[in-house]
């Protein structure tokens, strides 16, 4: 998951959680039924849990541009004096 | 950072956070009702009225009639009811040794689990022993209090009665 779909996915946790909230609570107070406001909003988390829990391709669209291993190769730091640090340049 | 474990943490949490929100709600709802209960007691016959033990016992026959349907709302889970009666013993000098200025006996009860069964009309005998601490019943005044508790699904309970007075029993044992 990329970072822009980090930040797509957890908003549209908040919102969807909130509004199956709110659908919730106004079907179960207009047919009177509390087990019916406890359902939907069940079933409301199941269907959250389905869309935003999971690293679907959605959340992928922006990938991001690593340096490519041969460029990094033509410009050695005078430092790097092994492999580990070299991930660390290849991180930034 | 944000791994699965992660989003499906923060989802959990959040939902149980809205969870307790919207059963707040529910529960403040319940103020929005204005009940307009109506009962009535009426005392048919005394069974029996006798000393036993130095102790005056009451046995009587209870009819009961109640239209509780509008307690119940959509956060109800059942009503509690149960009648008292409140004989009140005064500390005064033609008694010998009264020990309680306040005397309150549960004679019935009942739970009541639907809105359908909220509307009855029963002929009960007091449930409970009506007895007194000492002799001091005979030609006493009474009351008949309808109490109840609604109890809801979540959040707050509420309680209220009815109190019916003018009572008497009877002067002579039987």
């Amino acid at each position: 998951m990329d970072w822009q779909g980090q930040k797509l996915a957890e908003q549209l946790m908040q919102i969807l959680l909130v509004g199956f909230a709110v659908v919730a609570f106004a079907t179960g107070y207009a047919l009177g039924s509390f087990q019916t406001m406890l359902l939907v909003f069940a079933s409301g988390v199941v269907i959250t849990t389905l869309i935003t829990v999971p690293n679907w391709p959605l959340f992928n669209q922006h990938p991001l541009n690593w340096l490519d291993p041969s460029e990094a190769e033509k410009h050695p730091k005078p430092h790097v004096a092994n492999s580990s640090s070299k991930k660390k340049t290849n991180k930034k | 950072m944000h791994s699965f474990g992660f989003r499906a943490n923060a989802l959990l949490t959040f939902s149980v956070t809205i969870l307790a929100l919207i059963c707040a709600m529910a529960s403040l709802s319940d103020n929005l009702n204005s009940p307009s209960p109506s009962a009535h007691v009426q005392v048919s016959n005394i069974n029996r009225f006798q000393k036993s033990k130095g102790n005056d016992e009451v046995s009587m026959t209870l009819n009961v009639s109640a239209n509780l349907q509008s307690l119940f709302t959509w956060n109800t889970k059942q009503v509690y009811c149960l009648t008292n009666s409140y004989a009140f013993v005064f500390l005064a000098a033609e008694y010998e040794s009264p020990k309680n200025s306040l005397n309150q006996v549960s004679l019935w009860d009942a739970i009541i689990p639907s809105k359908e069964q909220a509307q009855f009309l029963i002929q009960t005998k007091n449930k409970y022993r009506f007895t007194d601490q000492g002799s001091n019943l005979r030609g006493k005044e009474y009351n008949l209090t309808l109490h109840w508790h609604v109890m809801p699904k979540t959040g707050k309970m509420f309680a209220d009665k009815i109190v019916m007075t003018g009572f008497r029993l009877p002067e002579e044992y039987r």
